[in-house]
């Protein structure tokens, strides 16, 4: 009974003690280097949404003289933005779609069978991430060039999945790996055929993994720039792409719109998926042995 | 390997009548695996009566895992033939067996509900809607959980996760119903209760059962007969209680029920010098305040109180030996009088004779 006074008296103080000088220092420091980083990350956004909107803006004003819509016009009624755009949500979903029909069976592989040079294609996957993109693509359009794809929509298709291929492999291989053996089991002890398990059982158990790798190669296809310009200019333009001839040939705020529009898509898939994302699929993704 | 026949004693028959029936549920010949250079299953016979349950009991790695789920399908004999009901089932795979399974930590399908779960081997078969529902609704009943049947797994506790899993089993209306260690995943007290209801359950409904088991007690508790495996043949399959009183080897003598294993031989109730293994259960170890015919003067050591009676370990002047006492508590450095009742002899494993004296 004698001990509850004291400690309830230690705990008391401890509340009431100031706080030390080398506690303030560590919390300022940590302010300073958060402000910075916010500085540095949402500088450049902010930027550029006041652009967007900015008619007349002189230096060293923070604010633009006069706000207009006129530029998100000019975008909206310029025909070959408008085409990029359209090719922009003609390629993301297709890539998608290639990819999973190429990739996931592979995935499945990766998880289930053990078959001889297993490690060394899953570490493989990595080999088109690993080299610099520009001289990949150089490469690819010599060989391109040879086989008639250069300009074609094929040509781009394949440029889009190469990049896509490390997390349509990758993630949903450690999904499929993550469902116990036992569930597959037990389905085909019920009197499941090894299709209708894999239908009822391993993809729907997996299909968290697989919406994270498929956002992950929707925004990947959306944004790819350099090999699509390669392979697809002048005759077909994608949103990156655009924004090129863009910079060169309008005034800024051309860009910023354009940019911002470029970035909704993303945004709206991130945030629409960060539950996922934030849950550790994407970090499981890279945890297949 | 012989092929083992129930022990043909008296009281094997009488206590077994509904054994005496007609079919022959699950009938193994000569099945043998190696796997890894190891040969884990060797050549083994069972068969299994219908509506008879029947544990494989034995240690780890005694083989009786991989034996059942060569009988569900899940793994390929290297050789021998497997009967449900006289058909040949070997060369079919596990999802056109006439088994069911229910798995040892239960393996319920998360993303679906319980009468989901229960529902599903009836959707693959293409029942109708309105008969999966009545079926589901009746099984779930019969294990006690229509009130849970809209619930998802992950909110059922784990003895109701594994009646689900029994009921999943059961919907299909088996011709053989297969279990992997039931009870291990149940805490002690569930786990009388639950081998109570599968017992029943299994009774009232005829199905002819194997259960996987590493516990004696749960086994000796559920089974017909029990089937006792070591390194990956049966020693001996019998009824329970053929199984206490008469072990055929070391090995089943001792792993079932406790017993005081001593070299030596018996001679005028004192332990001597032989070449044998004698075993003796702690029950026949008699233990007297004052002396009686067969006894040697004895010190209690040690005491466990196990109860509603105790294990008293005392040292005679050949051996210690453990025995089990019940009435008056016995006190550690208490001197008694301890006679041997019965003891078993054993020579390269098996039973060789059976030495008692009336006291």
């Amino acid at each position: 009974m004698s001990i509850t006074p004291v400690s309830r008296a230690r705990a008391d103080s401890s509340t009431r003690r100031p706080p030390s000088l080398d506690s303030i220092l560590r919390s300022a420091l940590v302010g300073l280097f958060v402000i910075l980083m916010l500085v540095f990350i949402l500088g450049p956004l902010l930027w550029l949404g006041v652009r967007a909107f900015a008619g007349n803006w002189t230096f060293p004003n923070l604010l633009p003289d006069d706000w207009t819509l006129r530029w998100w016009q000019v975008v909206f009624n310029d025909g070959a933005l408008g085409i990029a755009v359209q090719n922009s949500l003609f390629f993301a979903p297709l890539t998608v779609l290639v990819s999973a029909v190429i990739c996931l069976p592979a995935a499945y592989a990766f998880a289930r069978f053990d078959f001889p040079g297993r490690r060394f294609f899953l570490i493989s996957l990595f080999a088109t991430n690993a080299f610099p993109k520009m001289g990949l693509f150089v490469t690819l359009a010599a060989l391109f060039y040879a086989l008639n794809l250069m300009n074609t929509v094929l040509g781009i298709l394949v440029v889009h999945v190469l990049g896509t291929v490390v997390f349509m492999t990758w993630i949903p291989a450690a999904a499929f790996a993550a469902v116990p053996r036992n569930l597959e089991e037990a389905a085909r002890d019920a009197g499941a055929s090894k299709l209708r398990v894999f239908a009822s059982v391993t993809l729907p158990m997996a299909l968290p993994g697989i919406i994270v790798a498929a956002v992950m190669s929707f925004l990947a296809s959306f944004d790819e720039a350099q090999g699509t310009y390669l392979v697809g200019a002048p005759d077909f333009m994608t949103m990156p792409t655009q924004m090129y001839s863009l910079v060169l040939n309008y005034p800024t705020q051309v860009a910023a719109v354009f940019s911002i529009l470029l970035a909704i898509p993303s945004v709206a898939l991130m945030l629409s998926a960060h539950k996922h994302i934030l849950g550790g699929q994407l970090a499981e993704g890279f945890q297949i042995k | 390997m012989t092929l083992h026949e129930p022990v043909t004693e008296p009281s094997a028959a009488t206590t077994n009548n509904a054994i005496a029936a007609s079919g022959c549920g699950l009938n193994i010949r000569g099945l043998h695996k190696i796997l890894g250079g190891r040969t884990i299953i060797d050549n083994l016979d069972l068969s299994v009566n219908e509506g008879e349950l029947v544990s494989l009991l034995g240690p780890s790695g005694c083989g009786k895992t991989t034996t059942l789920r060569m009988i569900a399908g899940f793994l390929q004999p290297d050789s021998g033939s497997i009967e449900v009901e006289g058909q040949e089932v070997s060369h079919l795979g596990a999802e056109n067996r006439p088994s069911a399974m229910v798995f040892q930590n239960y393996a319920l399908w998360p993303h679906m509900t319980v009468a989901k779960n229960v529902g599903f081997p009836l959707k693959l078969r293409k029942v109708s809607k309105t008969e999966i529902k009545d079926r589901v609704e009746a099984v779930l009943e019969l294990v006690s959980l229509l009130h849970h049947k809209d619930s998802k797994p992950a909110r059922i506790s784990g003895g109701e996760q594994q009646r689900v899993a029994l009921a999943r089993a059961l919907v299909q209306e088996p011709k053989l119903l297969l279990l992997d260690e039931p009870l291990s995943n149940l805490d002690a007290k569930l786990r009388v209760k639950v081998r109570e209801d599968i017992r029943k359950i299994q009774q009232e409904l005829g199905i002819t059962t194997v259960i996987v088991t590493h516990d004696q007690e749960e086994a000796m508790s559920m089974s017909d007969r029990i089937a006792v495996m070591n390194a990956g043949r049966i020693e001996q399959y019998s009824t329970p209680e053929a199984l206490y009183a008469r072990p055929e080897t070391e090995f089943v003598a001792t792993f079932i029920g406790s017993m005081n294993r001593v070299e030596g031989s018996l001679i005028d109730g004192l332990i001597g010098a032989g070449s044998g293994i004698l075993g003796i259960r702690p029950e026949d170890v008699i233990l007297a305040d004052s002396p009686f015919a067969g006894a040697v003067p004895a010190t209690v050591e040690r005491v466990v109180p196990r109860g509603h009676f105790q294990e008293v370990y005392v040292r005679r002047a050949d051996t210690q030996l453990r025995s089990f006492v019940s009435g008056e508590l016995v006190q550690p450095g208490q001197q008694k009088y301890a006679g041997i009742r019965k003891a078993m002899t054993f020579r390269d494993g098996r039973l060789v004779a059976e030495a008692g004296a009336a006291l």
